[in-house]
């Protein structure tokens, strides 16, 4: 937040997609935020949802027989794909906050190098490991 | 150490948290028929099944853990959101404003959340599962 003082974000929202020649990096950056954002809409709800069962069967049980339109069940999937993505793509972004998989500082020199390529590999690894953590969710949402 | 270097070090710290509470929870909420853990869903229905619900109410252990995941992702994700909001440039009036509401709103749903939690454990401990 600090860093961007004085440097207003002209582009906004649409900064997330639209703010220049990205790499796939940009894109799984503006999935996190999405994504992040419909699992703190939900998480929000959930609580107050859940706080039925304070109150005994009767509550838990009509609250919870409210939810159970096919509408409520495919929320309810979309939010474990969101949590699936969100928590693997957190996963690397942690790593590399923490400076590890982003490769030596190097200098300068033409051609240019960029340390995303470095990156590269460890993104591809988070979108192997959230469409298998899907697939697991998916069979158990669906298929079960 | 700013403020905000502060924040956002504890905002990756929840993450952590987040990240092994609830993967406990989408595990057996969700992922119960590929790892069905003995114990957890008794009744052998739907994990939301108030039987269920009572079984895992009884184990001090899931009170305990709802309410640091309700801390950590409390935290996480409104400190998230208002992260978003900020970077929209909004006047100083209305920054200080969204900070103000993100607060109150975190520490109420907290205080419901472990209320509940809490509650919920004495309900379960006072039920009788025939």
């Amino acid at each position: 937040m600090i860093e961007s003082k004085n440097h207003p974000n002209r582009l906004g929202i649409w900064g997330w997609l639209g703010g220049g020649r990205w790499g796939m990096e940009r894109y799984l950056y503006a999935l996190h935020r999405l994504t992040g954002l419909g699992l703190v809409g939900y998480f929000l709800l959930h609580i107050l949802v859940t706080t039925s069962r304070a109150f005994g069967q009767g509550p838990w049980d009509r609250v919870m027989g409210t939810l159970q339109s096919p509408l409520f069940k495919v929320g309810e999937y979309l939010v474990f794909l969101a949590f699936a993505f969100h928590a693997v793509n957190g996963i690397r972004l942690c790593i590399i906050e923490l400076g590890f998989g982003v490769g030596r500082p190097i200098e300068p020199v033409y051609p240019y190098r960029t340390s995303v390529d470095t990156q590269r590999p460890l993104a591809l690894v988070v979108l192997f490991l959230a469409a298998l953590l899907a697939a697991a969710g998916t069979y158990s949402f669906w298929l079960h | 150490m700013m403020k905000d270097q502060k924040l956002w070090t504890w905002h990756l710290l929840a993450g952590v948290v987040i990240l092994v509470f609830l993967g406990m929870h989408m595990t057996v909420m969700h992922l119960d028929a590929l790892v069905n853990l003995p114990g957890l869903n008794p009744a052998d229905g739907h994990p939301i099944d108030w039987a269920n619900v009572v079984a895992r109410g009884k184990i001090m252990f899931f009170p305990i853990t709802y309410v640091i995941l309700l801390g950590a992702a409390l935290f996480h994700g409104l400190y998230g959101l208002r992260n978003i909001l900020l970077e929209l440039n909004p006047a100083p009036w209305l920054a200080k404003t969204i900070g103000v509401v993100l607060v109150l709103l975190g520490f109420g749903l907290f205080a419901v959340g472990s209320w509940a939690a809490l509650t919920a454990h004495t309900v379960a401990v006072a039920t009788k599962v025939v």
